[in-house]
């Protein structure tokens, strides 16, 4: 089963396009770690899955169904970035995305008091839920906010950048975290990350964005010398050396 | 001395919890969107419609309510690139002062005018205002009650709900003209420079005292009745411009959240 489909799907705005005929299948059951230079479109190609960012061509599905905003199936956790966090506790977070685009007043109920429960306790936050999200440490947060994309059962997740701003010892935990549910839940993973290293002991696949395309397959494939300096658009080594990658540039001049 | 003796002290009372309520129930989600200061500038647009209102020889109220509502409009619409740019708003706050001293000039109006428009008159509030303020007051919190839900995810999460299908832009041009609604009736109250120890100040101070939604929003309204009702009579028994205590009882609500120890959760 595919659990998203992009054909021909070239996206962009404000008259730049940012990749251009990308057709590829993330199969249902995937971890697919998303990587690529800044600004090749890592967050523009989440967003357009999410159906929030309209293609410029080209269809985009999710397990058969077009993309669009609220699709059941879909959980996101977006981008933290310079991000100040409300001074709320994480289960008045997740209460308040419950079903959080209908109108009229915020009610959690039953069925919603039961489902912020069990999203919280899938990734061991249980504890952490009735403290203001700010005074959490970043991996802490981060078990919440993962805690908030599986409210509602997704089958897909989005994760944009969920390892920025954690050190070493909490990218590794969380990467962890993200493999066991995916595995335990049967969740496909789309996650966008700066280092392909952390994701490494995660990842089936990786999709690799640059120079207006996209490339998906298997590490070894690639993230080769090749394959890299067409979407880094100049000359690009890869090292492997103790079972990491390294991506460099080829000339040891600059 | 007993202040409910009085015919306009009731009426002051009467219309103080009026425009607490709903300027704590909208107050608290706009210092949640942190867009205090485009509340803030409201009050300035709001200035201007007032005295074009009366060069116009009309009441100011209705230019007031006006000229809020469709400036909050306005800054929702233009969203990220004006409402949360502060210098963009202090342009539009200063032009929209320029305007109203300009139409004050114009109409030849008094002193004492400017000085009610400017800093309120909360016991020269008549019957007629005061049946204003309540349906304005009514308009807003039923408005407020209607995109509560969405309202509350998208101040605290933007980019979540948006691919929740919450349509961001929308929202917060209906919210910030619920804002003006809430704004014009402050202004009656503690006048249009003031507005922001009522809009802002209770709920700053609630979202400090508690990390709690629901108890928050009713904490924060609760502290502006509080310090509308408790501005008032000190006002009453002091003989300080009531907008002076109210100004005062906010910045010690806020004060005392501040000094609160930082883990300290009271509700």
């Amino acid at each position: 089963m595919i659990a998203a489909e992009l054909s021909g799907v070239s996206l962009g705005f404000g008259g730049r396009v940012v990749l251009a005929g990308v057709n590829i299948a993330l199969g249902a059951g995937e971890f697919v770690g998303l990587l690529g230079p800044n600004g090749s479109g890592k967050t523009t190609l989440l967003r357009a899955l999410l159906g929030v960012h309209t293609p410029l061509s080209g269809r985009i599905e999710i397990f058969g169904t077009a993309a669009r905003p609220g699709h059941k199936d879909v959980g996101y956790l977006p981008q933290l970035g310079a991000a100040v966090h409300p001074p709320v506790t994480g289960r008045d977070l997740l209460a308040a995305s419950w079903h959080g685009a209908a109108w009229g007043l915020p009610r959690l109920g039953n069925d919603g008091r039961a489902a912020v429960a069990a999203a919280l306790g899938a990734v061991d936050a249980v504890s952490l839920a009735d403290r203001p999200i700010g005074a959490l440490s970043g991996g802490e947060r981060q078990r919440v906010l993962v805690a908030q994309a599986l409210l509602g059962q997704p089958r897909l997740l989005l994760l944009d950048e969920p390892l920025a701003s954690l050190d070493p010892r909490n990218q590794a935990a969380v990467v962890r975290m993200l493999r066991g549910l995916q595995q335990r839940l049967g969740l496909t993973v789309l996650c966008s990350a700066h280092d392909l290293n952390v994701l490494l002991p995660a990842v089936d696949r990786v999709l690799y964005v640059g120079a207006g395309q996209a490339v998906l397959g298997a590490v070894d494939e690639v993230v080769t010398a090749p394959v890299l300096s067409r979407l880094y658009g100049g000359p690009i080594d890869v090292v492997r050396a103790e079972g990491r990658v390294f991506v460099v540039p080829a000339d040891r001049a600059a | 001395m007993n202040p409910f003796a009085y015919d306009f002290m009731r009426t002051a009372y009467e219309a103080a919890a009026v425009v607490a309520v709903m300027s704590g129930a909208a107050g608290y989600f706009l210092v949640l969107r942190r867009q205090s200061f485009a509340g803030h500038a409201l009050g300035h647009v709001g200035f201007a419609g007032a005295t074009l209102a009366l060069l116009l020889g009309l009441p100011a109220l209705p230019g007031l309510i006006a000229a809020t509502v469709a400036g909050g409009v306005l800054m929702g619409a233009l969203g990220e690139r004006l409402a949360e740019r502060d210098v963009g708003i202090g342009m539009v706050l200063a032009l929209a002062l320029g305007f109203g001293i300009l139409f004050l000039g114009l109409f030849a109006g008094s002193a004492a005018q400017a000085t009610a428009l400017l800093f309120g008159n909360v016991l020269g509030v008549d019957r007629v205002t005061l049946a204003a303020l309540l349906v304005t007051g009514a308009v807003c919190l039923a408005a407020l009650a209607a995109m509560s839900r969405p309202l509350l995810f998208a101040s605290l999460q933007p980019d979540l709900a948006e691919a929740h299908g919450v349509r961001l832009r929308p929202l917060g041009m209906a919210f910030l003209g619920v804002v003006g609604l809430a704004v014009a009736g402050a202004a009656q109250v503690v006048g249009v420079l003031l507005v922001f120890a009522l809009l802002v100040g209770p709920a700053a101070a609630a979202q400090r005292f508690t990390p709690r939604i629901g108890r928050g929003f009713l904490l924060c309204v609760a502290l502006a009745m509080v310090q509308a009702f408790g501005g008032v009579t000190l006002a009453f028994y002091s003989d300080w411009p009531a907008s002076f205590c109210i100004t005062l009882l906010a910045a010690g609500c806020y004060g005392a959240a501040l000094v609160k120890p930082r883990q300290a959760v009271l509700f």
